[in-house]
């Protein structure tokens, strides 16, 4: 299963939104409505199934300072390819 | 237990940040306006009451497991159950165990015991920042202190 898919089965679950409806382009705040609570959840769940710990505060700073968008962070292809490079670094 | 300070953590029995786990007790007051309305003839420690405890519980130990530095507000509270009446007088032991540590966030399970038997637990979700003021910080470690937080956890000051 991709990195993707297992993202979006967590938000399915988590949120309880309609897996068909979440896609790459998806945006979690955007487009799926996750509020940063929910997030809080989606966080707990990809850093148990990945093993790793996803910066959510380093990347919110960057988003407030103007160093980054959220579409880097929280467009779910993007979000994938950031728990992959997270994955790769902790084995690396 | 402090009701109308909101404090409701008498004494830190024991604190293991190793294992991120903590013991503290709390004593129930015998006498409180809470229990004038809460109930009048069947006086009852209110159930929200018993759910702050354990997060003034598991907020201590986030507290001493960040060494004092940042501040963890509850967030979530997840499976809570109340299992039985909790009367004025009653001596809690109130249990709390870290079971996830994200970034700006932590998770704690926390249960209430009385006399032995568990009678409240949760599952608690909390977003910690940095303290936003030193006037904050030192009141924290301050009532850290007065409850039994070992000196070794962060409240030299």
């Amino acid at each position: 299963m991709s990195t993707f898919d297992q993202v979006a089965n967590i938000i399915a679950e988590t949120c309880d939104i309609p897996r068909d409806t979440i896609t790459p382009q998806s945006h979690a705040i955007d487009d799926l409505g996750i509020d940063s609570l929910d997030f809080l959840d989606i966080a707990f769940a990809i850093d148990k199934a990945f093993g790793i710990k996803l910066p959510l505060e380093k990347w919110t700073q960057e988003v407030n300072d103007g160093k980054a968008t959220t579409e880097q962070y929280f467009v779910l292809g993007n979000l994938s390819a950031r728990i992959d490079e997270l994955v790769a670094a902790k084995s690396a | 237990m402090h009701l109308e300070y909101f404090q409701l953590i008498d004494r830190i029995a024991s604190l293991d940040l190793e294992g991120r786990s903590i013991k503290v007790e709390a004593e129930v007051p015998l006498t409180s306006t809470i229990f004038e309305g809460h109930f009048p003839g069947r006086p009852l420690m209110p159930g929200v009451l018993l759910i702050e405890a354990m997060a003034q519980a598991s907020g201590f130990l986030l507290i001493a497991s960040m060494n004092f530095e940042r501040m963890p507000f509850l967030a979530a509270v997840k499976d809570a159950k109340m299992r039985s009446f909790v009367q004025p007088g009653a001596k809690l032991e109130i249990a709390a165990k870290v079971t996830h540590e994200g970034s700006g966030f932590a998770m704690t399970i926390a249960e209430i015991t009385i006399a032995g038997k568990k009678t409240c637990n949760a599952s608690l979700t909390f977003s910690h920042v940095p303290f936003p003021n030193e006037e904050f910080r030192r009141h924290m470690a301050t009532v850290a202190k007065r409850i039994g937080l070992p000196q070794s956890a962060g409240t030299q000051d």
